[in-house]
């Protein structure tokens, strides 16, 4: 068994009116400094042994992600609990960025 | 011959009676179609209608492009059966890889519902050959996720093979772009042209009584004659 993370999130060129909304947001909440966000998916999947990561890659691009407006990164997060997984997941994430 | 006009039915579909009625003022038998039923029951054309399919979980239209209905729909569009996708149709024809593009959440992020002005740009599709190249339309728009996107390479393509079917225009109130769709695209098609998506609403305005008019019943004799007609009987 393995746990993977799938991130999706819509391209840079495609217009985030949700992300836009939320950065609006911050003015009125008085958090200074962020000056972009895009907002995104993230998916948790427990996996038998069977799914590689060929197969990880289709089910993201096909189902997951739409390849047309959306980038997505795969990560596989094996021996992790739930708050170690969060945590690795969102790193990663940052580390990608 | 009539006419047998299938209707899908997903999980939180909304237009299908509408859709069934305007198949049926146009002379054509309506045919229930079950989502989780490949059968297409030897219909002549299809109509997957409005709504929110699957709740709009995932990506609007992503689910419903899986059902098993949509895979028989899929391979009878490849033999030229006619499908028209409308709003959320669309969204499951685009998710379905039937139609280039997607479609996102509007620029305004409003729920937009207005009676929409639209140009026919392409009167050679089997569903707009009832109306003239250059005619203006108008019928109910209602959507959230109606902002027709794809890269530029992907657009300027779409544009050189004639693929916009419709845009929107107009410049007074409640006209012209609602939503941000790139290059004011409403409505699209496949390169044979049986195959065509659009955000707004023809199945309601097939009858003034009920709409803000009939400029959308062509949409359904066009397709009823093409099937029906001893010239041009492409199924």
């Amino acid at each position: 068994m393995a746990r993977v993370a799938v991130n999706v999130v819509i391209k840079p060129e495609i217009l985030d009116p949700q992300g836009k909304a939320i950065l609006a947001a911050f003015g009125r909440t008085g958090h200074q400094g962020v000056t972009s966000v895009r907002q995104g998916k993230h998916f948790e999947l427990e996996v038998d042994d069977s799914v590689s990561d060929a197969d990880l890659e289709e089910i993201a691009a096909s189902v997951l992600a739409n390849p047309v407006i959306e980038n997505w990164t795969v990560h596989r997060l094996e021996d992790t609990d739930d708050e170690a997984f969060v945590a690795e997941a969102s790193s990663t994430e940052a580390a990608d960025a | 011959m009539t006419a047998r006009i299938g209707v899908i039915t997903f999980p939180g579909t909304l237009d299908d009676g509408d859709a069934a009625r305007a198949a049926r003022y146009a002379g054509a038998e309506a045919v229930p179609l079950w989502h989780a039923d490949a059968d297409l029951r030897g219909v002549d054309g299809v109509l997957v209608p409005g709504g929110f399919s699957y709740g709009d979980y995932l990506r609007a239209g992503a689910i419903a492009a899986q059902a098993p209905v949509m895979r028989s729909v899929i391979d009878a569009a490849a033999g030229g059966l006619p499908v028209l996708g409308i709003c959320n149709g669309f969204q499951v024809l685009c998710e379905a890889g039937l139609l280039p593009g997607a479609l996102t959440r509007n620029a305004g992020l409003k729920f937009l519902c207005r009676d929409q002005r639209l140009r026919i740009e392409n009167a050679g599709t089997v569903w707009t050959s009832g109306y003239a190249d250059g005619a203006e339309i108008l019928i109910p728009m209602k959507n959230a996720e109606g902002r027709f996107v794809a890269t530029e390479d992907e657009l300027d393509r779409i544009e050189g093979d004639g693929l916009v079917v419709m845009r929107y225009v107009g410049d007074g109130h409640g006209q012209g772009n609602p939503n941000g769709s790139m290059r004011d695209i409403a409505a699209i098609g496949n390169p044979a042209g049986n195959v065509v998506g659009l955000m707004p609403h023809p199945e309601h305005a097939i009858d003034a009584l009920t709409g803000p008019g009939t400029d959308g019943l062509a949409m359904f004799t066009a397709v009823v004659q093409a099937i029906s007609g001893p010239v041009g009987a492409s199924v």
